[in-house]
């Protein structure tokens, strides 16, 4: 329909849509491009330029053509990255694009383009071309520039945020457990997630009358607001402890204290085992009380486990006469009192076998713990500690909140591992049921 | 810990021939002798490998402090000779990776036969009256290009970029094939090349050696060859009418006779 300007025309390749254009002849197109070209022959000197580029640089041709290589053309920096890195690759595979580079215009500035070159092959007489085409980059470099020192910025801050949860964390827990005589302690604490605190806290200290308090628990939420109220329920429950230790009454004090902070918007609760240990002749006794809480574990000499649990127990902080309940425990040689909380049994088991995702919707669930706990028994407070350690690290990215793990136990005497049932269990053996507090 | 698999070493060539190891430098991988290794294995056995942190080597063996320096590269030369036990090398080096055949030499002479020294610089830095090519700014600013990314790595960093771990091929498209390397790494080896100073080392080589230049090299100027040959005593020098930084690729022919002639020269 329209006449051709082009005397030459592709005869396979398609129509150019302009081509009728007579204004648009390629030759005018080379020299005043949106974007630079330049031809150099493959020892990098330029053979031909075209009008934009010696625009954008500030030389005149006759400075370029015949007298530079490319790569002069470069910063020094890109000058470098060039000669070992882009000539090499575009000597291998004949095209290289979308390189960021600096190119030195003649006043000395800079200016960021992007470059694309392919290497055109010498035949018939004609030499081999690297052919390159520079786009203007200026404004894609400062927009990368900010976003580069964002990420910067953002990444000083997350390691500001995780040095905080960290040193947070650790406040929140005690920098080492006490030693008591007769008496095996060990503690765990797996963190998921390195930028946050999480609600989980322990802690275990004298009491009056030779005896030892200790707690277990876990706050609603994590984050600095959870690490606030953990702090609180902390020290209520170490104060209450001092005045009078029985555990019943230091989670009702702890119930008063957390239920009076609870007007604001952001309610917090959480859940605690609260204990106390009275050392005995040829072991200890232990006195439970539950507030909402995950039930602990007896994992006894015999090689039995079993949970310990304190039904009715509420949730710390939400009542204002919240009930809860005591269980009392006596712990024979060989026998280990496990304590944890629900990160443990509210991890993701996708990746485990179906078993567990049957029984409790995809989470690891009591049942399971509970048959980990049998396969363990008998076992030692540091064994366990370790073992569940193991285990929440199989659990992997499945365990999805903190998890504190806090075990006691009784070593055990020199016969009794070897006799199941035997001495070292005043209690019924496969007897999951400890006899209740008045 | 498998060398072969840590450096990706490769073995062409005759198998009982003289050993040749060829050794490439910053910026690119074994690739870099595609075009020389053939011509060379007709009459020699023709070790390849890439640096840890380039090519395909193990990237789980990179550590930031062995590779900081060239001592770590030239114990990994080292510990690739013991496993393959190669004796009588002619080791090649290209770039920083003659001063790392250097290195070698000076470790365990008794292991290297000869040492080709190809468009070598024992320091890119002027100073004095030593002229490496570049002043203390200019490589500043090249480790900090390549330290704000501005250098295209773009395209290597592709599969980071990306983040399709699972779907890896994605990265791949975007990858260039050959000369690959983790930008992290890049940077940790650019400074190695680019601030280290061996000067001082060239004179305890004991090894026959051959120093091969470019006439047109950009990045080391002559004077860097003529220096290097004056330093090592009993070494010679040969100037190739080349362009660039890498004759394996702008004069493939030339500089593979110039390696086979004198390895074949004992």
């Amino acid at each position: 329909m329209t006449s051709r300007a082009d005397p030459k025309p592709e005869p396979d390749g398609p129509e150019p849509e302009d081509g009728g254009n007579p204004e648009d002849d390629p030759e005018e197109l080379y020299e005043n491009s949106p974007c630079g070209q330049l031809s150099t022959l493959s020892d990098g000197r330029i053979v031909k330029v075209n009008a934009t580029l010696l625009d954008w640089l500030g030389y005149r041709r006759e400075e370029l053509v015949g007298r530079r290589t490319f790569s002069r053309l470069l910063s020094v920096g890109g000058r470098i990255y060039y000669e070992t890195h882009l000539a090499p690759l575009l000597g291998m595979q004949g095209r290289i694009g979308g390189i960021a580079l600096e190119m030195k215009a003649a006043d000395g500035s800079r200016l960021p383009v992007l470059v694309a070159a392919a290497v055109r092959e010498g035949s018939g007489g004609r030499p081999a071309l690297v052919r390159v085409s520079v786009f203007e980059a200026r404004d894609r470099r400062a927009y990368e520039t900010e976003l580069l020192r964002a990420r910067q910025e953002a990444d000083r801050e997350r390691e500001r945020v995780q040095q905080l949860a960290t040193t947070l964390q650790r406040s929140l827990l005690p920098p080492a457990l006490p030693d008591i005589p007769g008496t095996e302690l060990a503690a765990h604490y797996h963190t998921a997630s390195a930028d946050e605190v999480g609600g989980d806290f322990y802690d275990l200290f004298p009491v009056s009358g030779g005896r030892w308090g200790f707690f277990l628990g876990d706050v609603s939420g994590k984050g600095a607001a959870a690490a606030a109220v953990t702090s609180l329920a902390r020290y209520s429950l170490r104060a209450a402890s001092a005045s009078d230790p029985d555990p019943l009454r230091v989670l009702a004090n702890l119930n008063t204290v957390l239920e009076h902070e609870n007007h604001g918007e952001d309610p917090r609760f959480c859940t605690v085992i609260h204990g106390l240990l009275t050392p005995g002749e040829h072991g200890c006794e232990i006195t439970l009380a539950g507030g909402g809480h995950p039930p602990a574990l007896l994992v006894r000499a015999d090689g039995t486990a079993g949970y310990l649990h304190t039904p009715g127990g509420q949730l710390v902080g939400v009542l204002p006469n919240a009930r809860f309940a005591a269980t009392t425990v006596r712990l024979a040689p060989g026998d280990t009192l496990l304590l944890y909380t629900d990160g443990l049994t509210e991890a993701r088991t996708v990746h485990a076998d179906g078993r567990h995702q049957e029984r409790d919707g995809g989470r690891y669930g009591e049942d399971a713990l509970l048959d980990f706990a049998t396969g363990l028994a008998p076992t030692s407070a540091a064994d366990a500690v370790a073992a569940v350690g193991a285990l929440l690290e199989g659990l992997g990215e499945g365990v999805d909140d903190d998890t504190a793990v806090l075990a006691l136990g009784v070593p055990a005497s020199r016969k009794a591992p070897e006799a199941p049932g035997g001495q070292g269990t005043p209690e019924a053996p496969g007897g999951p049921e400890p006899f209740r507090s008045p | 810990m498998d060398v072969r698999r840590r450096n990706n070493v490769t073995v062409t060539g005759r198998e009982d021939g003289p050993v040749v190891m060829l050794a490439h430098g910053f910026g690119c991988d074994q690739n870099l002798w595609r075009l020389v290794a053939p011509a060379l294995a007709e009459e020699f056995r023709v070790v390849l490998f890439d640096h840890v942190g380039s090519g395909r080597s193990d990237p789980s063996a990179w550590n930031e402090e062995r590779y900081s320096s060239l001592e770590g590269y030239a114990q990994d030369v080292l510990e690739i000779c013991r496993a393959l036990d190669l004796r009588d090398v002619v080791f090649v080096g290209h770039s920083v990776s003659a001063m790392i055949g250097v290195l070698a030499v000076l470790r365990e002479p008794e292991r290297f036969a000869r040492l080709v020294l190809l468009t070598p610089s024992p320091s890119y830095i002027d100073e004095g009256d030593y002229r490496g090519g570049f002043s203390r700014a200019d490589i500043e600013e090249l480790l900090e290009s390549l330290e704000s990314n501005y250098l295209g790595w773009s395209a290597v960093m592709a599969p980071v970029i990306m983040g399709n771990p699972e779907r890896p091929e994605l990265g791949e498209e975007l990858t260039n094939s050959f000369c690959r390397t983790d930008p992290r790494m890049a940077r940790v080896f650019a400074r190695t090349t680019f601030l280290s100073d061996n000067r001082e080392d060239l004179a305890g080589v004991t090894v026959p050696t051959l120093v091969v230049e470019c006439a047109h090299d950009t990045l080391a100027p002559r004077e860097v060859g003529a220096f290097v040959m004056n330093e090592i005593a009993g070494s010679t020098l040969v100037t190739l009418d080349a362009h660039g930084h890498c004759p394996q690729l702008s004069s493939p022919g030339p500089t593979a006779e110039a390696i086979a002639s004198f390895a074949r020269a004992r």
